[in-house]
C-alpha cells in the first residue's frame, strides 16, 4: 500500500513516455485482467459494481464477466505491483484514445486491482466518462461550428478580393462592417466591399493570412468567454461593444472596434 | 471626525491594484507591433505604444543592429512616436522587447496576418 502510494507522483513522468508505446499498454492491461487471485477477484468485483451505481447497467455487468473469467487464467502476483502502477498509465491513454473502451470491458478505471487511493484526475475522468456515456451532449466536448475558409482571388497584381466574405460574417452573425474594419485594422490596408458584396483588400493575402485574422476576430468578438460558444450578440451600448452570449448569458465588454490604426507612412513618399 | 476614525485603521488600499498595476508595464496599454505591405514583397513592421520614458532611439539603434534592417521613429501627431523597420520583424521585435525586459508578453500584440 505504501508502496503504491508513493508511485503516483513518478508515474506522472512515466505517462509521457508511456503514451506512444500500444504494444506495451495492451500487454499491461492483459496482465492486470489476469493478475488476481479467486477471492480477490470477487472482491473486486463488488467493488466495481458499488462504483458503478450511478452508469448505465451493462458496461459494469461486462466488467464482471470478465473478473469472473479471469481467475481461470494464470495468475502473476508477483509482478502485480509494478503493472498496477504501469497500467494506470496505459489506462489513461487508452481512455484519451478509445472512448469505446469502456464499453469493451477492459479494466474500466486504474485503481481497479489495486488498493490506492484514487486521484484526483482519475476521478475526473470516470465522471466525465459517465456524463459522456449518459448524455453526450452535456460533457463539453461540443462540435465547434466549422466555418468554411476562406475563398480568395487575386484582383490584377495588387488587390485581392474575398470572396466569401459575406457567407463567413452570416455564420458569424457579425455585422460585415464590423468584420471589415478589424480585417482591415489588423492588415494595415485599405479596402472595399464591392457590387457583389465582396471585400476588396488593397495588396497581396494569401487565404491563409485571412483565415489567421479571422482566427483572432471570432476569438476576440465572437467566442463566449464563459462557455466558448459561438452563439453571441454583439451590440452596442453607448459607445461600448458589449458580447451577449445566446448560451450561457454571460456578457462581456469588448475592446473597441478598431485596436488603434497605425502610424502608416512608408508607402512611398507621396506627399509632405 | 469619526469617520476619519473609521477609514484610517483600514489597511486595504481598494486602489492600491490599480495604481500597480499603472506604474507596472502600463495597465492595458499594448504594445502594438503591425506589419504593413508595401509594394512587391517588401513590407515595414511598427512598433506602436512603448512607454514613454524609454528612448526609442537608442531602442531603435539596438533594433538596427540586432536585424540589420534600416528604420526610423516617426513622430506621429495622434500616437506619439512609433518606430518603424524594414521587413516583416515582428516576431523578432517581440521577442526582443520581451528578453531586454522593456515590455512582458502580455503586453505585446502582434497585428497582421
Amino acid at each position: 500500500m505504501a508502496d503504491e502510494k508513493e508511485i503516483p507522483p513518478g508515474m506522472k513522468d512515466e505517462a509521457a513516455e508511456f503514451v506512444p508505446f500500444d504494444p506495451s499498454k495492451k500487454k499491461k492491461k492483459k496482465k492486470v485482467l489476469i493478475q488476481d487471485p479467486a477471492e480477490e477477484a470477487e472482491k473486486l468485483a463488488e467493488k466495481t459494481e458499488n462504483l458503478t451505481v450511478s452508469d448505465a447497467p451493462e458496461p459494469s455487468f461486462v466488467g464482471m464477466k470478465k473478473k469472473k473469467k479471469k481467475p481461470v487464467e494464470t495468475e502473476v502476483v508477483s509482478e502485480e505491483q509494478e503493472d498496477a502502477g504501469e497500467d494506470l498509465d496505459g489506462d489513461h491513454a487508452g481512455e484519451d484514445e478509445e472512448g469505446e473502451g469502456i464499453v469493451l470491458g477492459r479494466v474500466r478505471y486504474p485503481w481497479e486491482g489495486t488498493d490506492r487511493d484514487y486521484l484526483y484526475e482519475e476521478l475526473l475522468d470516470r465522471v466525465f466518462n459517465i456524463l459522456r456515456e449518459n448524455n453526450p451532449d452535456l460533457a463539453g466536448d461540443r462540435r465547434r461550428t466549422v466555418m468554411r475558409p476562406p475563398q480568395v482571388l487575386r484582383e490584377g497584381t495588387k488587390k485581392t478580393v474575398f470572396v466569401n466574405f459575406m457567407d463567413l460574417c452570416k455564420t458569424m452573425h457579425r455585422q460585415p462592417e464590423h468584420v471589415m474594419t478589424f480585417l482591415l485594422a489588423e492588415m494595415g490596408t485599405s479596402g472595399s466591399l464591392d457590387g457583389q458584396q465582396r471585400l476588396v483588400v488593397k495588396g497581396r493575402f494569401a487565404p491563409k493570412n485571412f483565415e489567421g485574422i479571422l482566427r483572432r476576430y471570432v476569438n476576440e468578438y465572437v467566442i463566449c468567454n464563459g462557455c466558448k460558444s459561438p452563439d453571441t450578440i454583439l451590440s452596442k451600448e453607448n459607445r461600448l461593444f458589449f458580447l451577449r452570449c445566446e448560451q450561457c448569458g454571460s456578457h462581456r465588454s469588448v475592446a473597441p472596434i478598431k485596436a488603434g490604426f497605425v502610424a502608416r507612412v512608408g508607402r512611398r513618399k507621396a506627399g509632405t | 471626525m469619526s469617520e476619519l476614525d473609521v477609514q484610517i485603521p483600514t489597511a486595504f488600499d481598494p486602489f492600491a491594484e490599480a495604481n500597480a498595476d499603472d506604474s507596472g508595464a502600463g495597465a492595458k496599454e499594448y504594445v502594438h507591433v503591425r506589419i504593413q505591405q508595401r509594394n512587391g514583397r517588401k513590407s515595414l513592421t511598427t512598433v506602436q505604444g512603448l512607454k514613454k520614458e524609454f528612448s526609442y532611439n537608442k531602442i531603435l539603434k539596438d533594433l538596427k543592429k540586432e536585424f540589420c534592417c534600416n528604420g526610423t521613429v516617426v513622430q506621429d501627431p495622434e500616437l506619439g512616436q512609433v518606430i518603424q523597420l524594414q521587413g516583416d520583424q515582428r516576431k523578432n521585435v517581440s521577442n526582443f522587447l520581451i528578453q531586454a525586459g522593456i515590455v512582458k508578453k502580455e503586453h505585446i500584440k502582434i497585428h497582421g496576418f
